[in-house]
């Protein structure tokens, strides 16, 4: 049997975790604690990025991966922390579907994304290619994420973290995407999340809760 | 150097106009600011003709003809709104809908807009193409949330989220053509994102990543570009934005995000070496058709009413490029081009008339042309326009595009047929209530600016009775390369 080299065994750790953590959000209610679980996908993306920069000795990894600390595990759990302090939000209402619903969905999707993953997998050079499949689970979960939650926060939650699976796809197929590109889509991020956090402002003025219950009223045939 | 100009000029007035906050004239810079971006386009065009393809800036920017017809029209359409937007706002601004804040909000993120929807038209980079759509779309939410009523923050969040998820999805399939054309043009990164050097090697490109990429990246675009079944975020948008913003939802950001629909086609359909990706498209552009011709008829809001119009003629956009073939693909440019027109203008006259009126509901506007004979003449003939009867140029492309259709798709041809009736009678009995009948409406406290609308229409008719030679051949070569060969 061939012997899988240490920094590989342990760059699949991170994929596993970063899997794992997905899965952890899909159950977590409390909000603070699905920020921190952002926070610490972001943490496992570094050490993957920083990882795998080591390992290839490409230099742009490294800055990918002073891109991931900056943004993702500093920046914007920080701005989202302030963002739930201010807006006092605690507690997401009860999910659309209940926790051990979400989980079996969660993982038939597990098994989805690695069929869809297969096929490039193959046709891929890189070392990491066995995780992307990981990638595309950590992308479908995340958008699970998003539909069966009903307060603003954890959807953005959501949309964060499917933001960190594509990031890790990104990685595990090409080893990252074009240093311009990257500043552009971490650029693009950065200014989501400021946008938003004007927008809770406004909808906690308006409606005295970030619950999307008050955003039904467009409608067809109103 | 134009480019530089063309680029630039809006990214610095976003700038200036942020500084410049509630002294007066922050409108006229605007249009300032618009017209030096229109002459910066057209002095771009001009080379253009005269040189050929161009580009700049270590090829990350390139303008070819395709491109480069949809810069000077973005350019003026986003001159003529922003020459409707002055009074329209202030009016809003004097009936307390907004306050000088907000209007330095509109000032600068109207400019910031225009950048981006610049940049992701110019840019060669498929990465960049992703970033100054995003950019966009970031641009416009807090434009359609700007009167922070309920629905339009509903409004806005839904446009957030829908476009968020949707282009998430594009920048997979972004991801999965860089995998691919990495493999042909070398893993160094710097060309293998670039549309010219991917358009060269397509047919060497891995048909099954390329395959999976074009479904996310349909799906993402597709999305922006408001193809049903992805179309939900954008009637709220439309209706619940100051009607500048929907001018150019409407007339500039739907036909780039068409646009860069249409760039993954090419390349696709290159590597897969079958018609799949514009069969899909064409799928999608009936599906859009149809569906929104049904929704016509349920709406009650004036502003709904043209944004599900929009949807319908992006899906007719869609299915003529999914046809393929360089009559459909020219009879699709032009349909952009008059759509685009057509729409922006419709919207300027349906702003001053819920202003008029001070209701967007369709029922509480009525007898505008004796109230005001511009504003309901203007909404008339836009109407007619849009609905596609000759002479103008709404008329010459779908002719086009149908009788391409019965030769190409004949099963296409009668569900086409019968949308457009449907459509046409819905639009049209609303527009005739509204433009005739016992007049109810209001003094505004300012002149309406509709010179836009009447610049927009006289275009427009011109082009359903002219194609000027030089814009035929334009069309024509960006038509020939759509087509790919």
């Amino acid at each position: 049997m061939q012997h899988t080299p240490f920094d590989l065994q342990l760059l699949n750790a991170c994929a596993a975790i970063l899997l794992l953590l997905s899965f952890a959000m899909l159950a977590q209610r409390r909000i603070v604690a699905l920020v921190n679980l952002l926070a610490l996908q972001g943490a496992m993306l570094f050490i993957a990025t920083l990882l795998l920069a080591w390992r290839t000795g490409q230099s742009h990894l490294y800055v990918s991966a002073a891109l991931t600390l900056g943004l993702k595990v500093i920046a914007l759990p920080w701005l989202l922390h302030a963002l739930i302090r201010r807006l006092q939000v605690q507690w997401d209402s009860e999910p659309l579907l209940n926790v051990p619903g979400t989980m079996l969905v969660g993982l038939v999707t597990v098994v989805f994304a690695f069929g869809l993953a297969q096929p490039i997998a193959q046709l891929a050079s890189t070392a990491t290619r066995n995780s992307l499949g990981i990638a595309v689970a950590v992308i479908l979960l995340a958008f699970i994420t998003m539909i069966t939650r009903r307060k603003a926060m954890s959807q953005v939650v959501g949309f964060l973290s499917m933001e960190n699976g594509l990031f890790f796809g990104a990685m595990s197929a090409t080893y990252g995407m074009p240093m311009i590109v990257e500043f552009g889509v971490a650029l693009d991020v950065l200014v989501a999340m400021l946008v938003l956090g004007v927008f809770f402002f406004q909808i906690r003025e308006q409606f005295d809760s970030l619950d999307l219950h008050n955003l039904e009223s467009l409608k067809e045939d109103q | 150097m134009e480019f530089a100009v063309l680029l630039l000029t809006p990214l610095l007035g976003a700038l200036l106009l942020a500084a410049w906050g509630a002294r007066p004239r922050a409108a006229e810079i605007n249009i300032a600011l618009s017209f030096g971006t229109f002459l910066a386009a057209l002095a771009v065009t001009v080379r253009v003709i005269n040189e050929g393809n161009l580009t700049a800036a270590h090829e990350q920017f390139f303008l070819d003809p395709f491109n480069v017809f949809l810069v000077t029209l973005t350019a003026f359409v986003g001159l003529t709104t922003s020459i409707f937007s002055r009074p329209y706002m202030r009016i809003e601004a004097e009936h307390g809908r907004l306050s000088q804040g907000r209007l330095r909000l509109y000032h600068s993120m109207y400019q910031l807009f225009m950048t981006m929807m610049l940049v992701a038209l110019t840019t060669n980079n498929m990465g960049l193409l992703w970033v100054a759509l995003e950019a966009a779309t970031l641009s416009t939410v807090l434009l359609v949330t700007l009167y922070r009523t309920p629905a339009s923050l509903e409004a806005g969040w839904k446009y957030f989220i829908l476009c968020g998820v949707g282009i998430a999805q594009a920048l997979f399939g972004t991801i999965l053509l860089y995998f691919a054309a990495e493999k042909v043009l070398g893993a160094e990164g710097v060309s293998a994102l670039l549309w010219t050097h991917l358009a060269a090697v397509k047919g060497e490109l891995e048909p099954t990543v390329l395959g999976l990429a074009f479904a996310f990246l349909l799906v993402g675009y597709g999305t922006k570009v408001g193809l049903a079944p992805l179309h939900n975020w954008l009637p709220d948008a439309h209706a619940e934005g100051p009607t500048p913003v929907s001018a150019v939802l409407s007339g500039l950001l739907l036909n780039v995000a068409m646009y860069a629909v249409v760039r993954c086609k090419i390349l696709v359909e290159g590597a897969l070496q079958s018609t799949l990706p514009s069969k899909i498209l064409m799928v999608f552009g009936l599906l859009s058709v149809v569906l929104s011709a049904l929704f016509l008829w349920r709406q009650r809001d004036i502003k709904r009413l043209f944004a599900y119009s929009s949807i319908e003629h992006m899906g007719i956009i869609a299915f003529a490029f999914g046809m393929g073939g360089a009559v459909a693909n020219f009879a699709a440019l032009l349909h952009m081009t008059v759509h685009s027109l057509t729409k922006s203008a419709i919207f300027f006259a349906v702003g001053h008339a819920a202003q008029k009126s001070g209701s967007q509901k369709i029922e509480d506007i009525r007898g505008l042309l004796a109230l005001n004979p511009t504003i309901g003449w203007g909404l008339m003939l836009g109407s007619i326009a849009i609905l596609g009867f000759p002479p103008f140029g709404v008329f010459a492309s779908e002719f086009l595009i149908l009788t391409t259709a019965m030769k190409q798709e004949p099963w296409a041809t009668p569900i086409l047929l019968l949308a457009l009736g449907v459509a046409f009678a819905a639009i049209f009995s609303r527009v005739q209530s509204m433009v005739l009948g016992q007049p109810t409406g209001r003094r505004l406290p300012h002149q309406p600016a509709l010179l836009p609308v009447f610049a927009h229409l006289a275009l427009v008719l011109l082009l359903g009775l002219y194609i000027p030679p030089y814009l035929a051949d334009w069309y024509r070569a960006a038509a020939s390369m759509i087509v790919g060969n």
